[in-house]
């Protein structure tokens, strides 16, 4: 009997660059718009959750999708951010969003 | 929201009307497991499809509401026509 794996493997650590996927599809999606097609470093994983842009159409969202806490400098996000330098955001995005920085053109 | 200018955030506390309660309390129904007729997930997705003008225009549970509809509709839960005949039934019963 094959078994159904429960969650993905988890593809980034702490530390890691990653780009946010620039994708525009429709549904329920818990990536904000601007971040999509960002840079920014993984902080921490969070644990894997059944992925909510399925649930949004009552489907299983199996398997769990990994969850990071991705952090991003400020400054780089909005051209005209007053704050200090050093600021940052940090933003929970799932796996299938991030892709590794170096392998985007 | 999402990045765009939305306004100043309005930081006022108010006291729910009973339907604003009512509309609450059957989310949680409908969502309770020996139900599962809806998924907090499908609550979002409908409200995130409503229109613009019709998302600025809703009140918070306005917008429950109609997303709680457009859930039992495509869940087939009730019918369109079903929902037209109650709602005409509600609104004669109020006049």
């Amino acid at each position: 009997m094959s078994e159904t794996v429960d969650a993905l493997a988890a593809r980034f650590r702490p530390g890691d660059r990653v780009k946010v996927r620039r994708a525009f599809p429709p549904g329920h999606l818990r990536t904000p718009w601007y971040i999509r097609g960002r840079a920014g470093e993984i902080e921490r994983l969070c644990g894997a959750f059944a992925n909510p842009e399925e649930l949004a159409y009552n489907r299983p969202g199996l398997p769990r999708q990994p969850l990071y806490r991705v952090r991003f400098r400020q400054a780089e996000l909005w051209p005209d951010y007053t704050g200090r330098p050093g600021d940052t955001i940090e933003i929970e995005i799932y796996q299938h969003w991030l892709e590794p920085e170096e392998a985007t053109a | 929201m999402g990045g765009e200018p939305a306004g100043a955030v309005e930081r006022t506390e108010h006291d729910y009307a009973p339907w604003e309660k009512r509309v609450d309390a059957m989310l949680v129904l409908l969502g309770a497991p020996e139900r599962g007729l809806m998924r907090t997930d499908e609550l979002r997705r409908n409200i995130e499809a409503l229109a613009p003008n019709a998302y600025e225009s809703m009140t918070y549970y306005e917008r429950w509401i109609a997303s709680i509809a457009a859930t039992m509709l495509q869940r087939g839960v009730f019918t369109a026509d079903e929902l037209g005949r109650k709602l005409a039934e509600v609104e004669a019963r109020a006049s």
